[in-house]
């Protein structure tokens, strides 16, 4: 499976919504995420993709959509 | 020698504003001199420091000294090395000063710690969120000049905005072109003069006119159901719009005199009288030290919880965290028990918070969601802070507990 079809699947495991229609949406602005969330991703992104993100690289202004997302594991893979 | 506090009066105004003209022009012409930026910090950190309070200096020197040794045999450990007890005993040692100065007057009755000097903590925040992204990987280039510059940065070393060690020195390493420093330049002024408004205008008439007479007439209305009075309430509110201005007042002030230093200190403000939910609130609300809190404690406690599966539902291990987290906020406030109940009911706040809002998803289609419903929650919120900082401004320890 490709990172962007794992990270979509997080992320709806998640939230509970479906996010793939808003890729460009404001997941912290929304609601959707918070901090607690945003653990939850990194330790998922560790278990399924082996990405390892350490607390302080997550600046939320670069992880607030999912498409910033998916770019930033892309580039950490 | 005469002695300032930071933003004090007049004259302090006048001095920052003679010594920050040179350093305005050379950024104009894109130049920045680090050495006149250094004796312009010197100058204004012996201002603050000096004369009569210089214990105080002293302190701060040696406290410096010890966070620098600490950092930087850090950070050359850390080049080859990764061992988590080691960290905490780190981590231990550098939060040690700062736990001392807290609780040296709950247990020698009110009487001030002689290692202690203002603004501690903010440079303890500091120096433990350079330490904890050095352990991450995050900050590899440590550095003892920046490092200096960082924690000795006059324009927030009394009570912030905490800045972060990396943000800071990419300002500081460069120099904003002249459209964008033109910017900052206007910015900068115009928070300095809102920042005027706010804390020698509005936080004089609430803290110094309205609320002596208030709690001289809370301390006589005593008496009633747990001796609360309607000038009790009226106190409360007016130390809330005092504590609001007093300290967004300092902050413009702080992160208006970085912006003309070009330096994108960050806000600690954010409107938050217009909070829908106490969440929101911390997003608002003294948001350096919220998200200080939130980056450097709960995540890193959340982080840890799940990854030892120590709580078996992931909203336990948030409750959980949010309890600690914001406890550690009230105990950082002071020992006394009104920080400390202060603390435990924003924990408590937090929680109830995100029940509610985990029910109102499930529930999206039965619950209205309208005009009315937006400004009763922005009502109900603004209370619930005002009755909090009621607990916080230790009014009631007099009421109850003085005779």
């Amino acid at each position: 499976m490709d990172i962007k079809a794992t990270v979509l699947d997080i992320l709806n495991d998640l939230t509970g919504n479906d996010v793939s229609g808003a890729m460009d949406d404001n997941l912290f602005d929304s609601g959707i995420m918070d901090s607690m969330a945003s653990v939850q991703l990194l330790l998922s992104l560790q278990s399924e993709l082996g990405v390892n993100v350490p607390v302080s690289e997550f600046e939320r202004s670069e992880w607030d959509t999912p498409n910033k997302i998916i770019a930033k594991v892309e580039a950490l893979a | 020698m005469l002695t300032f506090e930071p933003y004090g009066n007049p004259t302090y105004f006048a001095l920052l504003g003679v010594a920050l003209l040179p350093l305005m022009i050379g950024l104009l012409y894109g130049k920045r001199s680090r050495l006149y930026e250094t004796l312009v910090s010197i100058f204004f950190l012996v201002l603050t420091f000096g004369g009569s309070k210089w214990t105080q200096g002293v302190a701060l020197i040696i406290y410096i000294l010890y966070e620098v040794v600490l950092t930087w045999g850090y950070a050359v450990y850390r080049r080859n090395h990764n061992s988590g007890p080691l960290f905490y005993l780190m981590v231990i040692l550098a939060i040690a000063p700062l736990t001392i100065v807290k609780v040296t007057p709950a247990v020698e009755n009110g009487q001030a710690s002689l290692i202690g000097f203002l603004g501690v903590s903010y440079l303890t925040f500091r120096a433990v969120q350079t330490m904890m992204e050095t352990r991450d990987g995050t900050l590899k280039n440590y550095n003892i000049m920046t490092f200096l510059q960082f924690m000795l940065f006059f324009p927030t070393i009394s009570s912030g905005p905490i800045d972060r060690y990396r943000r800071f020195e990419a300002d500081y390493r460069s120099v904003p072109d002249r459209d964008k420093y033109l910017g900052m330049l206007q910015k900068g002024i115009r928070y300095l003069f809102v920042g005027f408004m706010y804390k020698f205008i509005l936080a004089y008439y609430f803290g110094t006119i309205l609320m002596p007479k208030l709690q001289l007439m809370a301390m006589h209305s005593r008496g009633g159901f747990l001796d609360i009075s309607w000038p009790l309430i009226g106190y409360m509110y007016c130390y809330s719009a005092d504590l609001f201005f007093d300290f967004a007042g300092y902050s413009l002030f702080a992160v208006g005199t970085s912006y003309i230093m070009g330096i994108a200190t960050p806000m600690n403000f954010n409107q938050p009288w217009r909070s829908p939910n106490i969440k929101d609130f911390w997003n608002r609300w003294h948001i350096t030290l919220s998200f200080w809190f939130r980056d450097f404690i709960y995540m890193r406690l959340v982080f840890w919880f799940m990854k030892h599966k120590v709580f078996k539902k992931p909203t336990t291990t948030a409750n959980v965290t949010y309890i600690i987290n914001m406890l550690i906020m009230g105990f950082w406030h002071g020992v006394t028990w009104y920080y400390i109940t202060y603390g435990l009911f924003h924990g408590v706040a937090l929680v109830v918070n995100d029940t509610w809002l985990r029910y109102k998803k499930k529930h999206r289609q039965s619950i209205p969601h309208n005009k009315f419903t937006q400004v009763f929650a922005i009502f109900l919120t603004a209370n619930l802070v005002c009755f909090s900082f009621l607990i916080f401004s230790g009014i009631l320890d007099k009421i109850w507990f003085l005779k």
